[in-house]
């Protein structure tokens, strides 16, 4: 169980954390989310006691971090994977750290054993790919068998073999009854490990959910039309009280209504269609919009006029998103509205 | 956290890097090798040397005149075993296992002393024996008096120079900048310091050349150096608590 409450850091002007207050339950996976810049960093650096919060209270389990006994055996963390000295060999950097916190030696071998670095535990840590750095990572934070396990955009840089691994492995943890948290700027990869969602986005608290609700209340699914005989169409949808949002490029959207009940009523006024299909928002999306919409908050409430626009979902990093490709502000207004 | 784990903790640390055997042996070897030169010309320019000049002949002292180079890698080695945390991120996980900083920083600072001073001592006896062995009959005896204090002191001094390196490179954190600052400073800026007559008054109070008198059995006819072997080591000392002191304090505000 880790207790996060009011917790605040400010770098300068910059809020790099403002208020955060959450709770990490033990026996899930809970996804730790938020676009690059967020805070989820240094957020968790603050829990290990690592960066001192400006205001706000981080425990472990009741306690302060740096009250634990032996923390490795409370917490174990991952947060940077090349975060070693690159000529102590893996079974050393292992050994030194079991020691510090009275952590019998076999059980070195056995952590490498569990990551399967067990053949490379005599060489240098710094001949070691992203992966293998992971893995020794990993293995330190396993180290003390902790009941809490914090891992930092864990799946950055993988091969898709060493990320289904990871999704296992903490998946494996969590059914352990362990409380385990992750962070990632992927909605698409918390979907597939998460448990429970907690959101940040400009370091202020934007959701705390458990992940099926997240998924219903954000995958928005609605019809996609487009007619040459648009007033006649909007005409016909009207008088059926119908709800019809216009879209740019002369197309309508249409929510909570079939496709094959729209196709039925443009058949019976002989309205022709060009375009009659069922879409479903993708929960990358609803991040976004979820995570862009504190950004424009941000924006407005802070920032002078003349400041640089909010970034449109289009903007962000990460890979292309799945799904429809909506046009964002007429599609998120109306999101919000709903 | 019992302090005994993060001792045997930061002793596996030390002993599986590289750079602390690199930095010590070359420390060693460095110091002897040149003093036993230096012991040898010493002994061939005595004849031509000015009666003055031979009432000062020090042949403990200039057993150990390759102490001036060797501590350059004494330095390294200090600087090195605090800066590899920050360089390569390590500190992160190090604070992680033990985030009571204190214990942390003076268990790892208590280890590289351990090793230094050890190293140092050797070091110490190793040059004055080599050293006097080439002096011929000029040398001058373990038993003679100042003679032991000034070897052990030897050690002392090259001990002092790691601690006092290890605390700046903690004020520091960057390997580059703190040999940057330190490396000059001890061969090139003290040593100009204390040869101008107008800031050799200031030279004098350097950790170095305060320290270095220990080493001293035979004070210089002229000499003006307001302390004794034990003063000078205490003066020393100071310089190494103040960067003791500042390392702890930036440790325990900053975050990691």
């Amino acid at each position: 169980m880790i207790e996060v409450e009011g917790l605040t850091k400010r770098y300068g002007e910059k809020m790099a954390v403002n208020q955060l207050t959450f709770a990490v339950r033990p026996g899930i996976v809970t996804g730790f989310l938020g676009p690059n810049g967020a805070g989820k960093s240094t957020t968790m650096r603050m829990m290990l006691g690592l960066d001192r919060p400006t205001a706000g209270d981080v425990r472990i389990d009741g306690q302060h971090y740096d009250r634990l006994k032996d923390p490795l055996t409370y917490i174990g963390a991952l947060l940077d994977a090349k975060a070693m000295h690159g000529g102590r060999s893996a079974f050393n950097h292992l050994l030194c750290l079991a020691q510090s916190n009275g952590i019998p030696r076999g059980r070195v071998h056995e952590v490498l054993d569990t990551v399967g670095l067990t053949a490379v535990a005599k060489k240098k840590a710094k001949g070691f790919s992203l992966g293998m750095g992971q893995r020794l990572g990993i293995a330190g934070a396993l180290l003390g068998d902790p009941r809490i396990l914090m891992f930092d955009e864990p799946v950055n840089g993988l091969d898709p073999e060493g990320i289904h691994w990871i999704r296992n492995l903490m998946k494996s943890l969590a059914a352990q009854g362990r409380t385990v948290f992750v962070s990632s700027h992927l909605m698409s990869e918390m979907a597939l490990t998460a448990d429970h969602l907690v959101v940040i986005g400009q370091g202020r608290l934007l959701a705390d959910t458990s992940m099926a609700d997240f998924i219903r209340e954000n995958s928005r699914s609605y019809v996609r039309i487009r007619s040459p005989q648009r007033e006649l169409l909007l005409d016909v949808l009207h008088r059926a009280g119908i709800v019809v949002v216009e879209t740019g490029g002369g197309t309508l959207e249409v929510d909570g209504h079939r496709p094959e009940d729209i196709g039925e009523l443009a058949a019976q006024h002989r309205i022709v269609l060009h375009e009659l299909s069922p879409q479903q928002a993708s929960l990358e999306e609803a991040f976004m919009q979820l995570t862009a919409e504190s950004v424009e908050y941000h924006a407005h409430s802070g920032a002078p006029l003349g400041a640089a626009p909010p970034p449109l979902p289009g903007d962000r990093p990460g890979p292309p998103t799945p799904g429809p490709q909506v046009p964002g502000p007429q599609w998120g207004d109306d999101w919000k509205k709903g | 956290m019992a302090a005994t784990q993060v001792l045997r903790s930061e002793w596996t640390k030390i002993r599986s890097v590289a750079s602390t055997l690199w930095t010590l042996s070359l420390a060693a070897v460095v110091t002897v090798v040149l003093g036993v030169l230096i012991s040898l010309l010493s002994k061939n320019e005595f004849d031509k040397m000015s009666a003055k000049d031979r009432l000062s002949f020090d042949p403990t002292y200039i057993s150990f005149a390759g102490m001036s180079l060797g501590q350059l890698a004494m330095i390294v080695f200090g600087v090195l075993v605090v800066s590899n945390e920050y360089s390569t991120g390590m500190i992160r996980t190090s604070l992680s296992a033990v985030p009571q900083r204190g214990t942390f920083l003076f268990s790892k600072m208590a280890v590289a002393t351990g090793l230094a001073f050890l190293v140092g001592l050797v070091t110490s006896f190793v040059a004055f024996f080599l050293g006097q062995a080439m002096l011929g009959s000029h040398k001058a005896a373990i038993g003679d008096p100042g003679v032991l204090r000034a070897v052990i002191g030897g050690g002392l001094y090259m001990t002092l120079i790691a601690v006092f390196s290890m605390g700046v490179a903690t004020m520091l954190r960057s390997p580059m900048l703190s040999l940057g600052i330190l490396m000059p400073f001890f061969f090139l800026i003290s040593a100009i310091l204390g040869n101008v007559s107008a800031t050799k008054k200031i030279g004098q109070f350097l950790p170095d050349q305060a320290g270095s008198k220990i080493m001293q059995v035979v004070t210089p006819i002229d000499d003006d150096v307001p302390y004794g072997p034990w003063g000078g080591l205490g003066i020393m000392v100071l310089w190494v608590v103040v960067a003791v002191i500042g390392g702890y304090v930036l440790l325990k505000r900053r975050d990691a």
